[in-house]
């Protein structure tokens, strides 16, 4: 088991083989709190913000300055978490927003919602959304969407949304090495809904 | 294991909570993230909720006011952040109050609206004292080895 993890995690050279860097994002300071915890318990390390425009600022997305002086290493973020209801932008336009970024729309996005409205799953899911988890999250949710991410299963080609833009810059030996991986994910996100 | 007197008041006095419907095992999901070097993490997160959401309270109070001409739109955005917070706790008789406001919300009955939320208020203030009297036996009883699960 341990050998196994040890090989995938050599196929993903930015996550670092200690842990997670998880951005969470949920304009709840309850659920902030609450997310914070349980992904700490799940060895990650954590930013927390309360908003979407917040997470793009933090990704450097919004053209904001960055401070060079920052180790971009210990910045970069391997994940990011956010709420779907949030006042300003949604979670689902922070989505949209990364997945049209050229440099940021390889990271998975998971959306929470205290909501099973299925159009709404949905259309997170054609966005290119990792998964969609049901609030209030539980400690074995983040724990099964940790591990799907650091043994690498989150890396997607951008094969399973027909609206993910292919563009200039995508690499097409990530994209045939992971598309065995594709049918599986598939299967185990439908298993979800 | 045995177990003292003060902890089993505490296991008790979790029965009765739930017995009574006032929380749900979100409430459960909280104490299992407590460790050693957070020990009171539940009562931090319930401290919270409650100093947070009285901005909430006290907005959808205000917006209450205007009873003939209710923006239910604007009610149903605030309960719906309040019982985002409520089910965050596992509050879970609040919670239920809340998603009954939101259904006066959609149909437009301004009169259903302002009952639910009287009777909300009074199931907020009552869980609040309960759960302070809760935690307060809990942390004379010092820290248990695992959340224990109510019947």
């Amino acid at each position: 088991m341990a050998a196994t993890a040890d090989l995938f995690i050599q196929r993903l050279p930015e996550v670092s083989a200690r842990e997670l860097h998880v951005l969470a994002v949920d304009d709840s300071h309850v659920d902030r709190k609450v997310i914070e915890r349980l992904l700490k318990i799940s060895s990650c390390k954590v930013t927390v913000v309360d908003s979407g425009t917040r997470a793009l600022q933090y990704l450097g997305l919004d053209g904001g300055e960055k401070n060079s002086s920052i180790d971009f290493d210990s910045m970069k973020v391997n994940l990011i978490m956010t709420d779907y209801s949030m006042p300003g932008m949604t979670g689902f336009e922070l989505l949209k927003k990364i997945k049209e970024s050229s440099i940021f729309r390889e990271i998975p996005v998971v959306v929470m919602s205290s909501e099973n409205i299925l159009t709404r799953i949905d259309s997170c899911l054609e966005e290119g959304a990792e998964e969609f988890l049901l609030k209030p999250v539980k400690l074995s949710d983040v724990k099964r969407v940790t591990d799907f991410i650091m043994r690498g299963e989150g890396m997607k080609g951008g094969k399973r949304s027909q609206k993910r833009r292919r563009s200039d810059d995508c690499i097409p030996s990530l994209t045939t090495e992971l598309s065995p991986l594709s049918p599986s994910t598939l299967a185990s996100k439908k298993s979800k809904l | 294991m045995e177990r003292s007197q003060p902890r089993r008041q505490v296991a008790a006095m979790k029965q009765s909570l739930f017995d009574q419907g006032l929380l749900d095992e979100q409430f459960i999901q909280l104490e299992e993230l407590s460790d050693d070097a957070n020990p009171n993490f539940v009562e931090e997160i319930v401290t919270l909720y409650y100093r947070d959401s009285s901005r909430l309270i006290s907005s959808i109070e205000q917006a209450l006011k205007e009873r003939h001409t209710l923006d239910f739109n604007k009610l149903d955005t605030l309960m719906h952040q309040f019982k985002g917070s409520s089910s965050s706790i596992g509050a879970k008789k609040v919670k239920a109050e809340c998603t009954l406001f939101r259904e006066y919300c959609r149909t437009g009955n301004a009169e259903g609206c302002m009952k639910t939320f009287q009777q909300l208020k009074k199931e907020y203030a009552s869980l609040r004292k309960k759960l302070e009297a809760y935690f307060q036996l809990a942390r004379q009883a010092g820290p248990m080895e695992t959340a224990c699960r109510p019947k």
